[in-house]
């Protein structure tokens, strides 16, 4: 089933009603941002308890986050996060060097700006797969040269 | 390992419902966006279209098909080929026209709305409009102008969700004047 590209086409419509929601009136940037990675918050938590209903509990957070690069990441783009990084604190680093979302853009600078556009959702999806996990955590992303991004992942201890 | 095992048959049915799951965030927040429901079926058409004169080229590239001769066999691409090959059904084709110019496609299941239901105050939401924005920018870049509507939606009760398809007219190129 070709699906992918229903998803993709979807997500940029989604981006772009959203901003063009915005421009004919209330709200800034800030809030676009949001409203992005709320929606993609409530499709991660979804999709998690979905897709870990008939899994083994996993060991610690470690083994929550590998699952997330692997599993996760394949069903959702097709691949899996390149590089994991952690300092053993409660931070991680997802990088990524082909996002898929980012991948029918424009490879160079021009459209460099409008990157974060194209992450939030996918931080929210992160965010919401890893809240139904139990894990609290704020999810940022950059940019530095498309189409690869990194995915910053800060764990709130409780 | 038991868990890898599991996932992999699993990974095709969750793609899609991926995708139903962003539908249902989107609309979601649509409803908080707009004040009546209208406006909300109106933007999901809208976003449908834009989809859809996309998505028409991802379909002529991957699906094959050559030119439709006629508007029955337009439809007959449309329910076997194209529904298969993005919702993964197949929804049956009926209530021609004598016309042969608007017909019924009866959707069993609508992928769509696997999680769904409409609470009490919005009754009036379409809520999967924006298929018919698809059809319709699909098929408008094709050179087929179109209308789509919703007639029947399991959503509200129906037994089957049926949408209403009907050829309005062939779209003649507009060629700049002096180019033939």
């Amino acid at each position: 089933m070709a699906d992918e590209a229903l998803f993709l086409l979807l997500h940029n419509e989604m981006v772009s009603g959203v901003y063009q929601a915005a421009e004919q009136g209330e709200g800034e940037n800030g809030r676009c941002i949001t409203k992005l990675e709320n929606m993609g918050f409530r499709v991660g938590q979804g999709l998690i308890e979905r897709f870990t209903k008939d899994t083994a509990r996993f060991k610690d957070e470690l083994d929550i986050m590998k699952f997330v690069c692997k599993d996760f990441w394949t069903t959702v783009f097709k691949k899996q996060i390149d590089n994991l990084r952690t300092n053993h604190q409660g931070i991680y680093v997802l990088q990524d060097n082909k996002f898929r979302l980012l991948t029918q853009m424009s490879a160079g600078k021009q459209y460099l700006e409008h990157a974060s556009k194209y992450l939030a959702f996918t931080c929210g999806l992160i965010r919401g797969g890893l809240s139904n996990l139990g894990i609290k955590s704020i999810v940022t992303a950059e940019v530095s040269s498309m189409p690869a991004c990194k995915f910053q992942v800060m764990i709130q201890k409780l | 390992m038991s868990r890898q095992a599991s996932r992999g048959t699993e990974s095709k049915k969750m793609s899609s419902e991926l995708f139903t799951l962003t539908y249902g965030a989107l609309v979601t927040q649509l409803c908080k966006d707009y004040e009546n429901d209208e406006d909300v079926n109106k933007q999901l058409d809208k976003m449908g279209y834009n989809i859809g004169v996309r998505l028409i080229e991802d379909f002529l590239a991957r699906s094959n098909v050559g030119r439709c001769h006629d508007f029955r066999e337009t439809a007959d691409v449309i329910a076997k080929v194209a529904f298969k090959m993005y919702l993964g059904i197949t929804p049956s084709i009926t209530n021609w026209s004598p016309a042969g110019d608007e017909f019924s496609l009866i959707l069993e299941n609508n992928p769509l709305v696997d999680f769904v239901e409409l609470p009490d105050n919005h009754s009036s939401l379409i809520y999967s409009n924006l298929l018919c924005g698809v059809l319709r920018g699909a098929l408008e870049m094709v050179q087929m102008a179109v209308e789509a509507r919703f007639v029947q939606d399991t959503l509200k009760g129906d037994g089957v969700t049926e949408i209403r398809m009907r050829f309005i007219r062939r779209i003649e190129d507009n060629l700049p004047a002096g180019e033939e």
